[in-house]
C-alpha cells in the first residue's frame, strides 16, 4: 500500500514502528481499565524510559536521544492513536522540560535532564492558575527574593502530571509592577517544603492523566532554581508554548487516526439489511472525509514541527495553525465514530466512546482552539501591515 | 557466566495455511518473525543478564534473510549474534539441525547456560532444545517456567510445567532449557538498540567455521523426511442455534437431541 510521502528518515519511521507496536501491545490492552480506574499510567513510562522514548526530545549530551520536534510528534502521534490520557503523560514531561532546555544553564540542564531521559523522573509544567488561563497576565502567584532564595507564595491549576512528577517548572513573578514582563520561571522539586498538592481533578476523558493543582505556601526555592534570569518569564512561556502546540497537533492527527481505524473496522463488519455498513454510501463518505482531513492535518503538523525546529519569526502561527486544525479534526473524526457505531459506540464496551470524552481536551488545552484562532489573525494581520511599507 | 540463546526464524501467523497441492507451507506475504516462545528464552537471558551480569549470544541456523531476527535480537539488547547458514543446511530435519547448532555453540567455547522456546510455531516438534543438549552432552529440562541460579551460578533451580501440575528440579549447570511463555512477558526495543542493530554486521557461521561433518548436515544428514503434509478435512455438519434467549435455545436443543433419540 503507497503511503503519502513526508521524507521520513530512517530513523523517523524506526521510532513510528517502535511507538507503534508499544501502542498496541502495551497501551490498547490497558487503556479501558485506566480510565474506568483513572489510574495514572506508571507502568507503560517506565516502559518507555527503558525504550529510550522518554529522552526523545532531550539533547545526547544529558543522556536523550537528541531527536527533533518531528521525532517526538511522531511519537505523540503514535501513543495518541491508542490512548491520548497516556500520550499526554508522556508529553508533559516535554512541556515541563522545554523552559529548562531553553533557559537552564549547563548545570541545570545537567541536573535535571538527565534523570528525565532515563525516564527515572517526570516533569510537568505550571502556568495556569484560577484566574490566569488563556490571559497569562492574570497570573498572581509570586516570587519574592529574600537572600539567597525565593519565597514562592500561590496556586496553580490543572497541572498535567501534577503530583505524579518530580521536576516542576513554575512562572511567577517577581516584579508585580512590571505585569507579564515581570514573571519568571523556577524549577522546583517535589518535597520542596511549602509544595504541595490539592486534589486530583475528576474530567471528562483523559482520565488516565492525574491532573492537580500545585500549592505553594511560603514555598522556599534557592535562587539557583531560577531559569535563566528575571523577567523572562512570560517570553519564555511563549517561546514553550510554540515548541509545544504541534504535540498537541499530533494528539489530534493520533487520536483521529485512532477513530478511523475502529470505525472502518466495525463498519466492515457491522451488517445491516444483509450487507456491511461499509457498503453504504453515506457511511462510505464520512469516513472519506475522515481520511482526508486526518492526512492534511498529519501534513500541517510533520510541516509546523519542521518550521519549529528552524525557528524564526511565524513559527508561533504555523504552530497554532497545526494544533487548531489537527484538534478540531480530531473532534469531528470522535464524533463520526460514534455516529458509525451507533448504539454500540455510545457504550463503554467500544473504545469510541473513550475517544469522544478523550477528544474535547485537545481543543481547550494548551490555548484553546479559540486563542489559537486569534493567535493566527493577529501574526495575519502584522505580516500583511509589514508588506505594506 | 555465558548465555547462548537459538531462535528460529517463523511465519508471523497463528493460522499456519498449507498449499493443498504441494503440500508445503503458504510463506507469500506473511511476515517472519522471532519464534515466540524464543522471545521468551531471549527475554529469560537479558533477566539474567540484569540482574548477575552475563554475555548473552544468540545463535539462529537458517537462510540468509534470517538474519532480521538476529537484528531483532540486538535491539533488544543481546551482546553477540551468529547465523548459523550455509547451502549445505539445507534440508535438514530436527536431528541435523540441532547437531548443527551444538557445533556451533562448541566454536564459541561453549556456554554456561543454554536457553530456547519450547518448540517453534510452525513446525511444533520440541525436539532441538533436547537434541542440542544430546550432541552436547549436558543435561536439559524443558518446559521451564521459572528459572533462579544458585551458588553464584553453579546450579540451576527451574519449574517444569505439566499438565496438571510443576516439577521443581537443581541441576549442574552448564544445562539447556526449553522456556514457556508464562515463563515472563519480553521486552520490547529500545530505540537506540533498534537503530544499533540497524547497522550491525551479522557474522555468518558456515558448515566449516563450526566443523560440521558433511554427511551430518542438510538432507544427506537427515534421518527423517516429511512424508505427506496436510491441511486436516474441514468440519461439516451440526447445526448452530444462535439469535434466541438462553432459554429458546436450551428448549430447541432439547427438542432436537429428542428427535435424533440422542436423549
Amino acid at each position: 500500500m503507497v503511503e503519502v510521502d513526508y521524507g521520513l528518515t530512517e530513523e523517523q519511521l524506526e521510532i513510528r514502528n517502535i511507538v507503534r507496536e508499544f501502542a498496541e501491545e502495551r497501551v490498547k490492552p490497558v487503556r479501558a481499565e485506566l480510565d474506568e480506574k483513572e489510574e495514572f499510567p506508571r507502568a507503560l513510562l517506565d516502559e518507555l524510559g527503558r525504550m529510550d522514548l522518554m529522552g526523545l526530545y532531550i539533547p545526547e549530551e544529558y543522556g536523550g536521544f537528541g531527536g527533533s520536534t518531528l521525532d517526538f510528534c511522531i511519537a505523540v502521534e503514535e501513543l495518541s492513536r491508542a490512548c491520548i490520557g497516556v500520550s499526554v503523560s508522556f508529553a508533559a514531561n516535554a512541556l515541563g522540560s522545554y523552559p529548562i532546555l531553553f533557559a537552564g544553564t549547563e548545570e541545570q540542564k545537567k541536573k535535571y535532564m538527565t534523570p528525565l531521559a532515563k525516564g527515572e523522573k517526570l516533569a510537568a509544567f505550571g502556568l495556569t492558575e484560577p484566574s490566569a488561563g488563556s490571559d497569562v497576565s492574570g497570573i498572581q502567584t509570586t516570587a519574592v527574593r529574600k537572600d539567597d532564595k525565593y519565597i514562592i507564595n500561590g496556586t496553580k491549576q490543572w497541572i498535567t502530571n501534577g503530583g505524579e512528577a518530580d521536576i516542576y517548572s513554575v512562572i511567577a513573578l517577581t516584579d508585580k509592577s512590571k505585569g507579564p514582563r515581570g514573571a519568571s520561571f523556577f524549577v522546583i522539586e517535589k518535597g520542596t517544603p511549602g509544595f504541595s498538592f490539592g486534589k486530583k481533578e475528576k474530567k471528562l476523558g483523559i482520565h488516565a492523566s492525574a491532573t492537580r493543582e500545585l500549592i505553594f505556601e511560603d514555598c522556599e526555592v534557592p535562587a539557583e532554581n531560577l531559569l535563566g534570569r528575571e523577567g523572562m518569564g512570560f517570553l519564555l512561556a511563549m517561546k514553550t508554548f510554540d515548541q509545544s502546540r504541534p504535540g498537541i497537533g499530533a494528539q489530534g492527527v493520533g487520536l483521529a487516526q485512532g477513530c478511523l481505524d475502529e470505525a472502518v473496522e466495525y463498519g466492515r463488519h457491522r451488517v445491516q439489511f444483509g450487507h456491511p455498513i461499509t457498503s453504504n454510501q453515506a457511511i462510505q463518505h464520512m469516513l472519506a472525509d475522515m481520511a482526508t482531513k486526518i492526512e492534511a492535518a498529519r501534513g500541517l503538523v510533520y510541516a509546523s514541527c519542521r518550521a519549529v525546529d528552524k525557528g524564526g519569526k511565524g513559527v508561533s502561527k504555523i504552530s497554532a495553525m497545526a494544533k487548531v486544525f489537527a484538534t478540531d479534526v480530531a473532534m469531528e473524526a470522535a464524533i463520526n465514530a460514534v455516529q458509525i457505531f451507533g448504539g454500540y459506540g455510545y457504550t463503554r464496551d467500544y473504545p469510541v466512546e473513550k475517544m469522544l470524552r478523550d477528544a474535547k481536551i485537545l481543543q481547550i488545552y494548551e490555548g484553546t482552539n479559540q486563542i489559537q484562532r486569534n493567535i493566527i489573525g493577529q501574526a495575519l494581520v502584522k505580516e500583511y501591515a509589514s508588506k505594506k511599507k | 557466566m555465558h548465555i547462548v540463546v537459538c531462535i528460529k526464524q517463523v511465519p508471523n501467523t497463528t493460522d499456519v495455511r498449507i498449499n493443498p497441492e504441494t503440500n508445503t507451507l503458504v510463506r507469500d506475504g506473511v511476515e517472519s518473525i522471532i519464534n515466540p516462545f524464543d522471545e521468551n528464552a531471549i527475554e529469560a537471558a537479558l533477566q539474567l543478564k540484569d540482574e548477575h551480569g552475563a554475555k548473552v549470544t544468540v545463535i539462529s541456523m537458517g537462510p540468509p534473510q534470517a538474519e532480521s531476527a538476529l537484528r531483532d535480537a540486538l535491539a533488544l539488547g543481546c551482546d553477540e549474534v551468529r547465523l548459523v547458514s550455509d547451502r549445505a543446511f539445507a534440508g535438514s530435519d530436527t536431528w541435523a539441525t540441532s547437531y548443527a547448532l551444538a557445533q556451533a555453540i562448541k566454536s564459541l567455547g561453549g556456554a554456561d547456560l543454554i536457553l530456547c522456546g519450547k518448540q517453534a510455531i510452525d513446525g511444533d516438534t520440541a525436539q532441538v532444545g533436547p537434541g542440542i543438549a544430546e550432541f552436547l552432552g549436558l543435561p536439559v529440562v524443558t518446559y521451564i517456567r521459572k528459572l533462579e541460579l544458585l551458588d553464584d551460578g553453579a546450579r540451576v533451580r527451574v519449574e517444569r510445567v505439566f499438565e496438571d501440575g510443576y516439577e521443581v528440579i537443581e541441576s549442574e549447570m552448564p544445562v539447556v532449557l526449553t522456556v514457556l511463555k508464562e515463563m515472563n512477558i519480553p521486552r520490547l526495543p529500545s530505540l537506540k538498540g533498534r537503530m544499533r542493530a540497524k547497522r550491525a554486521e551479522i557474522p555468518v557461521l558456515s558448515a566449516e567455521a563450526i566443523g560440521a561433518e558433511e554427511e551430518k548436515v542438510g538432507l544427506k544428514g537427515s534421518p527423517t523426511r516429511v512424508v505427506r503434509i496436510f491441511s486436516p478435512p474441514k468440519k461439516t455438519g451440526g447445526m448452530r442455534i444462535d439469535g434466541t434467549s438462553p432459554l429458546d435455545a436450551a428448549r430447541l436443543l432439547v427438542e432436537k437431541l429428542k428427535e435424533q433419540r440422542v436423549i
